[in-house]
């Protein structure tokens, strides 16, 4: 960068006014990144006066609130009788994160700890390489997987009336969850101080042991964090869930059963509904509820990350 | 596929947009899934006879067409529904004046998986399928036994219920005062219904006709009991004998004018009919009788 000779003479300090070239790119630089930096809190906050402006009409004057959470029945455009229940959309949402949390846990966890404690080397990059890759797939890409893959496949090995439901956009998205959760995990253990280890192996403990007794243990709070960002990514995950789920209103007994997630009703049904209508504020309802959970296990997962519950 | 029409409409706004004649004039139609494919032909067609008018041609469903009609946005919203009382109050309250142009028929075909064995259907006995406190939900109690359908459970196909196609159906089968049973499967798009239809034996859908697939088996359907079995066709759905055919509309704001009305006058020609014949629905004016 250019700059005028007197900014490097040492009477720079004593001339404080002195205003160059490298001074105006610093004051630039700050403004800069002080708007990148609020720009999150703005469109956050501007985020949530939006939807739920949208969504007040509904909430202050058609809602039933015990309807819309202990009604399964979602029949917003019904001639005669419209009911807003969301109980079936609640419960389809949870389940599907459930099983993807149960197939998700297990292989991000013990991807991580292989990638963190026990890989060494070429091993260890490529791992990491591929599970970066994985995280890199679109949810469009794992829908179709889901439709034209899974859904055959789970009728042929069931004998179940269609595969899409619970088990395939679980699997689906436990899939997709993983490997977000296998990074944050991976980072989790590599910040237990090495020094840790050494003292483990040097009383005699086998690499399991140390893992198991010491490294775990330490890295708790962020382990309990990856899997809650996991949940998080269930929760908002929309396209897959959309495709894979069946997309039925429907409270499940089985886990073939289809269902139908918060998201992909968002998604399915508000590109055709007429603006201000009592359907339209009350998909942004349940964006509201979308929003406010998601809020909260992202925060639960932040506050666990920085230990504030470390005992 | 909406997302083929986007791009599609967004290059046709860039060849607006960036050609050198400034004379050009630009067409915006909206709406039904159900006609985006006829719609998107006619305006390529229309561009190659007329290179001075560009019609841009989005998808997104009947609702999003009139919508975009009532707010003043589009000159021509497809719909494969009609407006609405309401819809048509606020157009007003927005100074536009809505006109209803039929442009061809519809025929909603019923399909099942092409192993399913059974020979028509009543209306009632779709009714009792699909409707809100119907009690048929086992291919046995039709009498059928459906090959790779272990269960014998009936697998409904539904639409996302802010279709048009939901509505025309529901109009049409299930009577103005049912609703749909809770727990199909809505699919967001007319092919989608077909594609899930040929990969699952149990299932039942409804879909425009023209995207039946020799994959899969469209039911011939009985106005009652004792009345004849018509297969839907293009045919069947003119002469008024297949039970649950609608028109196919386009709105224009007022009584069209200028380029619209020179595009919806070739549109109702033998030549523009002949292409909405060509895309598997009916056509109306002299082609259609």
């Amino acid at each position: 960068m250019q700059t005028a000779p007197s900014a490097t003479s040492p009477r720079r300090r004593h001339d404080l006014d002195r205003r160059n070239l490298s001074w105006y790119v610093d004051k630039v630089v700050q403004v800069l990144v002080f708007v990148g930096g609020a720009s999150a809190i703005v469109f956050i906050i501007g985020i949530f006066v939006f939807i739920s402006k949208e969504g007040y009409g509904f909430i202050a004057h058609t809602m039933d609130v015990a309807e819309f959470f202990t009604s399964p029945r979602w029949a917003p455009t019904s001639e005669h009788n419209p009911t807003y229940g969301a109980l079936a959309l609640i419960v389809g949402t949870a389940s599907v994160t459930g099983l993807a949390m149960l197939v998700a846990v297990p292989f991000s966890l013990g991807a991580a700890i292989f990638i963190a404690e026990f890989a060494r080397g070429k091993t260890r990059e490529i791992l990491k390489v591929m599970v970066e890759l994985l995280a890199a797939i679109p949810s469009v890409v794992w829908g179709f997987i889901g439709l034209s893959i899974l859904n055959p496949l789970i009728i042929d090995l069931f004998d179940v009336p269609v595969g899409l439901g619970i088990l395939n956009s679980g699997l689906i998205l436990g899939l997709m969850a993983a490997p977000i959760m296998t990074t944050i995990a991976e980072d989790a253990l590599k910040a237990v101080p090495d020094h840790y280890r050494e003292a483990a192996e040097a009383l005699g403990a086998t690499r399991w042991q140390v893992t198991r007794r010491v490294v775990l243990p330490a890295a708790r709070n962020g382990l309990v964090a990856a899997v809650l960002l996991g949940v998080g990514r269930g929760f908002g995950e929309t396209m897959a869930v959309l495709m894979a789920s069946g997309h039925s209103v429907n409270l499940p007994t089985s886990v073939f059963d289809s269902v139908r997630a918060l998201t992909a009703t968002i998604a399915a049904e508000l590109g055709e509904t007429a603006h201000g209508s009592d359907h339209y504020s009350a998909l942004f309802t349940l964006g509201i509820l979308l929003f406010v959970v998601t809020f909260v296990i992202n925060l639960t997962a932040d506050l666990v990350i920085r230990g504030i519950r470390k005992k | 596929m909406r997302i083929r029409v986007l791009v599609l409409s967004v290059s046709l706004l860039l060849v607006a947009c960036g050609g050198r004649d400034v004379s050009r004039t630009m067409n915006q139609n909206k709406g039904s899934d159900t006609l985006v494919n006829v719609a998107q032909s006619w305006a390529e067609h229309y561009r190659d006879k007329n290179p001075d008018v560009v019609v841009a041609v989005s998808g997104g469903g009947s609702g999003t067409g009139i919508s975009a009609l009532i707010n003043g946005t589009v000159d021509i919203a497809n719909a494969s529904r009609e407006m609405k009382p309401r819809e048509i109050e606020l157009a007003r309250k927005n100074g536009v004046e809505p006109v209803l142009h039929v442009v061809g028929y519809d025929a909603l075909a019923v399909y099942v998986h092409k192993d399913n064995p059974v020979e028509s259907m009543t209306l009632a006995g779709l009714a009792e399928i699909y409707g809100e406190g119907g009690t048929t939900t086992r291919w046995s109690q039709l009498g059928l036994e459906v090959p790779g359908c272990g269960s014998d459970e009936i697998v409904r196909v539904s639409r996302q219920n802010s279709s048009g196609t939901f509505a025309y159906f529901r109009s049409a089968v299930l009577g103005r005062n049912r609703d749909y049973k809770m727990g199909s499967n809505d699919m967001h798009g007319s092919k989608d219904v077909v594609d899930l239809v040929e990969h699952t034996p149990c299932a039942i859908g409804y879909s425009g006709l023209a995207y039946a697939t020799p994959a899969v088996k469209m039911v011939p359907l009985r106005r009652e009991e004792g009345a004849e079995a018509v297969l839907p066709s293009v045919s069947t759905a003119l002469d008024g004998s297949y039970p649950i055919a609608r028109p196919l509309l386009m709105y224009t704001r007022g009584q069209p004018e200028g380029a619209v009305k020179a595009y919806l006058d070739w549109i109702l020609s033998d030549e523009g009919q002949a292409i909405i014949a060509e895309k598997g629905y009916a056509p109306v004016g002299t082609l259609g009788r």
